[in-house]
């Protein structure tokens, strides 16, 4: 393996009135939602198929017959909150008091960046719509983690994992990993603790949330593993690692490396590559004590009682996954995974030098560089509210508002994909996905798809009583090489169906 | 990213008068840069100065959200 992987992101994004802080937000977060669906017209509510969704247990065995659901579930299992799955085979949807975009399965670091930026899109569309509403609060959204006020709220990364890895071995080689990673993924944060108390800098966003090594739980004692197990693909062969202690990021080197040296880890662990132990001692405080120190010199402890840094941490891991592509794959390793390796080795180069070089990279060294010029300007504290605005308004999404887009704009940030492939992955599934298959569902015949989810899309048709349920359970089937052609000939979803279960609809 | 402003460490040996004159244009440049880094900074501050929230108090207080995930 190599940084190509199913992976996709997921993100919570912060929503408030201004003047209004006692706004309900499960309201605000259904006109976003819902203000984007209105741009669908041909969607009716599509509601989202729960069927193959076990968040406290493993997943079911597969079934690859056409299955039979009865309308009258499906009703039953409504939620009454808004929910829309996209023409681009990402989810839309209200997730406790926050709009979440889920984004479609990608199969490489760089899709998975150009779909989550079009999560940025999304909502800043649903928002404006929302926005129109005669009478309706002004609504802002902003992608970022905590109010720093004691809630944080998460952006996920989820990687598709061979089932035959024993899991212990992920959290051996992952911890250490995930302490460390930060110095490239934070989104940097004004405020310590986890309700902003002590003043000060820090790395990351998330995380002073983290509570414990290992776990199931998601919002309470939040673990650097998570342990949740619902592979939305066959059980047998896949895990899904739910990743939940990633910050969310703007920047899009701060995403792309974020989620390819992360597929690269994952990589050498299921090859069993990594041997040597590099578990930090108490990694839970560890992982605090890095955030808190942006010039990146603390030094973790080891548990064979070595003292190195973040980045020297992160350097072991380049290393072994350079060994690693090297050995798998000479010089015939793809080019993403060599573009990662090449990207990962010159930040980590930079942040052992000086972290302040990497302000057009990296998002949380471009605000804290950018917070550090209003220090020396006006003389600020940490504890001068403009700081904490500052840090606020780095994520607000609003265009002409928003301190990461104004950055991009004076071409102060880097990027490595392009607005046009941002602006059409709003609209278009990735073609190399079972994202394909729902998305171009959506954009055909979203009339008659009556649920849909990761692993099904559920047509209520014509003449049927019933409804008909088309299990994709494959994450690498459904794409547009499998299934474009079937698609281009099928005027109606009845076609649709009758062809796929070989003319034997009943 | 920023280039090197013509500093350079690693240098073959040269008669001293060159490697005066190449200092003095190395710290001419490094002021120039410090100066240009200097504009640079204070544009951008200037250019936040005017999208941000105008009461960042108040404003930083009334963004409290619950928690998610």
């Amino acid at each position: 393996m190599s940084v190509r992987r199913i992976m996709g992101t997921e993100t919570e994004f912060g929503i408030s009135v201004p003047g209004q802080p006692g706004a309900n937000p499960m309201l605000t977060s259904s006109q976003v939602v819902n203000g984007y669906a209105q741009t669908q017209p041909l969607a009716r509510k599509t509601r989202w198929d729960f069927d193959e969704e076990h968040p406290l247990r493993d997943a079911r065995g597969f079934d690859l017959s056409r299955e039979v659901a009865d309308s009258s579930q499906l009703t039953d299992e409504e939620t009454g909150l808004a929910n829309v799955i996209l023409t681009n085979g990402a989810r839309l949807y209200v997730d406790h008091a926050h709009p979440e975009y889920s984004a479609p399965e990608t199969t490489n670091p760089r899709d998975a960046v150009v779909w989550d930026k079009a999560g940025e899109l999304v909502i800043m569309e649903g928002a404006r719509q929302a926005r129109l509403i005669p009478g309706a609060p002004q609504l802002n959204l902003y992608k970022n983690n905590t109010d720093n006020k004691g809630a944080s709220y998460g952006s996920h990364e989820n990687y598709l994992m061979r089932r035959s890895t024993p899991f212990a071995s992920i959290v051996r080689h992952l911890t250490p990993f995930f302490v460390s990673r930060q110095v490239v993924t934070g989104a940097g944060r004004v405020g310590i603790g986890q309700d902003g108390a002590a003043h000060g800098f820090q790395i990351s966003q998330r995380a002073d949330y983290f509570e414990v090594e290992v776990g199931l739980e998601t919002t309470l004692k939040r673990p650097i593993i998570n342990t949740r197990d619902e592979p939305h693909a066959n059980p047998d062969r896949y895990r899904r690692l739910h990743v939940i202690i990633g910050d969310a990021n703007l920047s899009e080197i701060s995403t792309y490396l974020k989620v390819g040296t992360t597929s690269l880890v994952l990589a050498m662990i299921e090859d069993g590559w990594l041997t040597d132990d590099l578990s930090v001692d108490r990694p839970v405080t560890a992982l605090h004590e890095v955030s808190h120190d942006p010039s990146c010199t603390y030094l973790l402890t080891l548990k064979d009682g070595r003292k190195i840094t973040a980045v020297q941490l992160q350097t072991e891991y380049l290393e072994q996954a350079r060994k690693y592509v090297e050995d798998k794959y000479g010089d015939d390793a793809d080019r993403q995974t060599k573009d990662v390796l090449r990207r990962w080795e010159q930040v980590l180069d930079q942040l052992a030098i000086d972290p302040m070089k990497l302000s057009d990279q990296l998002d949380w060294v471009a605000k804290y560089k950018l917070l550090q010029s209003y220090r020396d300007r006006d003389a600020l504290e940490w504890d001068d509210s403009k700081l904490h605005l500052i840090d606020l308004q780095y994520a607000d999404l609003r265009p002409d508002k928003g301190l990461y887009y104004k950055l991009v704009k004076s071409g102060r940030m880097q990027r490595i994909v392009s607005d046009e492939e941002i602006r059409m992955a709003v609209a278009h599934p990735p073609t190399d996905t079972r994202a394909y298959f729902r998305g171009r569902c959506m954009q055909q015949y979203a009339p008659q798809v009556a649920a849909a989810s990761w692993d099904s899309v559920i047509f209520d048709l014509p003449g049927k009583e019933s409804l008909q349920r088309i299990p994709t359970l494959d994450p690498l089937r459904g794409t547009k090489a499998h299934v474009g052609a079937l698609l281009d000939q099928c005027d109606t979803a009845s076609d649709l169906v009758r062809t796929i279960t070989g003319g034997a609809a009943g | 990213m920023a280039k090197d402003g013509g500093q350079q460490h690693k240098q073959p040996k040269r008669s001293s008068t060159e490697e005066q004159v190449e200092q003095v244009e190395a710290s001419e440049d490094v002021q120039e840069r410090k100066e240009r880094l200097d504009e640079d900074v204070d544009s951008i501050l200037d250019e936040i100065d005017e999208v941000l929230e105008e009461n960042a108090e108040e404003f930083v207080r009334g963004f409290v959200q619950k928690g998610g995930e």
